[in-house]
């Protein structure tokens, strides 16, 4: 593992108005925003109601393609809410509606004609704690296309599956074992792996390290990044330098008095954390509160 | 002042920590007595119930191996009834019916039982009035007494709206309303164990309700399931009073067949011969007990384990 720090060139440090300068590890050069792909997701104020009650309001967002976002927050502002909404798994809450539009490469996701199944088929879901189906590595990673109706090519599908999540080499030889007998890690790489298989356009990432150890942390960091050539990804975390050594936007949001969760400020990962443009989003990546 | 541990004790320090050690060693060796004594009756009252439990069973084993191991012998399967000659007979037709009628009640408890348990964890919404209602009743039938379902397939299943007679159709479709209710709860709680994170996993892949349920929950939750089918089919082998309401008839000398004619079950046939008065027929009476214990016995200890090989660990 040979992790540099490194000051990001265009991006100062500066210490004097946020008063705690934050280091930020990276090991691709810094993406700057004309580079910016096409949109992916568009959010048009887009609020969240759990029966009666608001969890989160008036979003307005655009999520970029092949672009780590994170999306940070003090705890119960609706990060994990906002994220689910992505790929319609809010439809599983009874009582649970969105108003608004998020617009999903133009196609409203929530239109009467959008069939849920197919929208979880091209927005993929990791979940905060490994969830390993009890079936074999090999079950649990082919199962995706299955259920898709892919009959013939899976071997083929497991492995590339497998080795894009850096899961391969561990785990070749022994296919047939159990997915739960796998090290908290590997389990949440053979989550990856899982998603991976469909195919999916945009990968989301509920705090997908939060249940593991430092090392195995770093392991899914460091193939996020790899993944984002690929993959668009959105990323919830509590763990504000996670989002600063991996993401290339971030998105803060935080509560109001009714405890519904509002945008505060969204923009490249750079800006929001040495150079925030709001007075909260200051005072929170520099500690002060959350 | 601050203690240096190099130097020796002062006069008071070192009085006080005498009087604190000799009420430490005192406590530790005059531990409270009351708590103690009650202690020892609960565990000997524990100790009592399980010796009692125990015995109880032990008795009915031992009493009815010694009186039945006289008749023990293959006959006993292979020969028909006969009242006058208790030398010869067997228990043939019955233990035929019992496994036709015991067969019956499997093929109708698992699609019925397992599809009640789906509907009722999945798919019912447990706000409406109308599924609680169903998941009250269904609790208050498995404490109901075997013997109304035998008035109730008497009415309706051998006479009434089915109307299908004394045959060993009948019996099945009693005995299975009998176990139902317990073959339900027991796949509730094998569906409801099966964690929500698994379901969520599979819907995000993009599976379907169905496939969900047909793929993961399913057989995740098979263990379960098939304890609960195996217990219900056992408590269905060793039903008496139900059945003598259905028509299952005591003497039945030629092989039953399903649907028609009439039929005779295995505990059935034993409280037959144990009524009679020669002394022959008690004999063979026991000798029928020992194979139906035999027969309860190997299908729980089946279930028994079933449930440990496949126990899932989350």
């Amino acid at each position: 593992m040979n992790i540099e720090l490194q000051e990001r060139s265009q991006v100062g440090m500066d210490e004097g108005r946020s008063g705690v300068g934050v280091r930020i590890l990276t090991q691709t050069p810094a993406r700057d925003s004309a580079a910016r792909g096409e949109v992916v997701f568009e959010l048009e104020d887009v609020s969240c109601y759990y029966g009666a009650f608001r969890a989160i309001r008036d979003i307005r967002l655009a999520i970029h393609e092949n672009a780590i976002t994170a999306i940070i927050g003090p705890s119960g502002t609706g990060k994990s809410t906002l994220l689910r909404s992505f790929n319609r798994m809010n439809d599983l809450v009874p009582g649970a509606r969105v108003e608004g539009k998020i617009l999903y490469h133009g196609i409203d996701l929530y239109d009467r004609r959008v069939d849920a199944v197919e929208v979880r088929r091209r927005i993929g879901m990791v979940f905060q704690k490994p969830n390993p189906f009890p079936k074999s590595i090999y079950e649990n990673v082919a199962f995706g296309p299955r259920v898709a109706g892919t009959k013939a090519g899976l071997d083929d599908i497991v492995e590339r599956s497998l080795r894009r999540a850096a899961l391969w080499d561990e785990v070749k030889d022994k296919l047939k074992s159990s997915g739960l007998s796998l090290s908290g890690g590997q389990q949440q790489r053979l989550c990856i792996a899982r998603a991976i298989a469909v195919q999916p356009d945009v990968i989301l990432m509920d705090e997908p390290c939060s249940a593991l150890d430092p090392v195995a942390t770093l392991r899914i960091e460091q193939l996020m990044t790899e993944l984002k050539e690929n993959y668009t990804i959105v990323i919830v975390t509590h763990n504000m330098q996670q989002a600063a050594r991996v993401s290339d936007e971030t998105v803060f949001l935080t509560m109001d008095e009714d405890r519904a969760g509002y945008l505060v400020e969204h923009g490249p990962t750079p800006q929001i954390f040495t150079k925030p443009q709001n007075r909260l989003t200051e005072d929170y990546v520099s500690g002060r509160f959350g | 002042m601050a203690a240096d541990p190099m130097m020796p004790l002062g006069g008071r320090t070192r009085l006080a920590a005498a009087g604190a050690r000799a009420a430490t060693e005192s406590a530790l060796r005059n531990p409270n007595r009351a708590d103690r004594a009650t202690g020892a009756i609960f565990l000997a009252l524990l100790l009592l119930g399980i010796g009692v439990a125990m015995a109880g069973l032990a008795a009915i084993l031992i009493w009815s191996l010694i009186e039945g191991a006289p008749r023990l012998g293959l006959e006993l399967l292979t020969n028909g009834p006969s009242t006058v000659r208790p030398e010869q007979a067997g228990f043939r037709t019955s233990i035929l019916g019992s496994i036709m009628v015991v067969g019956g009640v499997l093929v109708l408890i698992v699609p019925v039982g397992v599809g009640a348990a789906i509907y009722l964890e999945e798919y019912a919404d447990r706000e409406r009035w109308w599924n609680r209602l169903i998941e009250l009743n269904i609790q208050n039938l498995a404490g109901v007494p075997s013997i109304v379902f035998g008035i109730l397939g008497l009415a309706f299943i051998v006479r009434g709206p089915l109307s299908l007679g004394f045959v060993a159709a009948a019996a099945s479709l009693t005995l299975a309303l009998l176990v139902l209710p317990t073959v339900i709860i027991a796949a509730r709680e094998a569906i409801r164990a099966v964690p929500p994170s698994i379901r969520e996993g599979s819907l995000a892949l993009g599976a379907t309700r169905w496939q969900t349920i047909r793929r993961q929950v399913l057989p995740a939750a098979l263990p379960g399931i098939l304890t609960g089918v195996i217990l219900s089919v056992a408590r269905a082998t060793g039903e008496a009073a139900p059945l003598l309401l259905v028509g299952a008839v005591t003497f039945v000398t030629f092989d039953p067949s399903f649907f028609e004619g009439a039929y005779s079950t295995l505990p059935v046939q034993i409280f037959n011969y144990s009524n009679r008065p020669q002394a022959e027929f008690r004999v063979l009476a026991m000798a029928g007990v020992i194979v139906m214990l035999g027969l309860v016995l190997l299908m729980n200890s089946f279930a028994v384990w079933l449930r440990n090989r496949y126990e899932q660990s989350w």
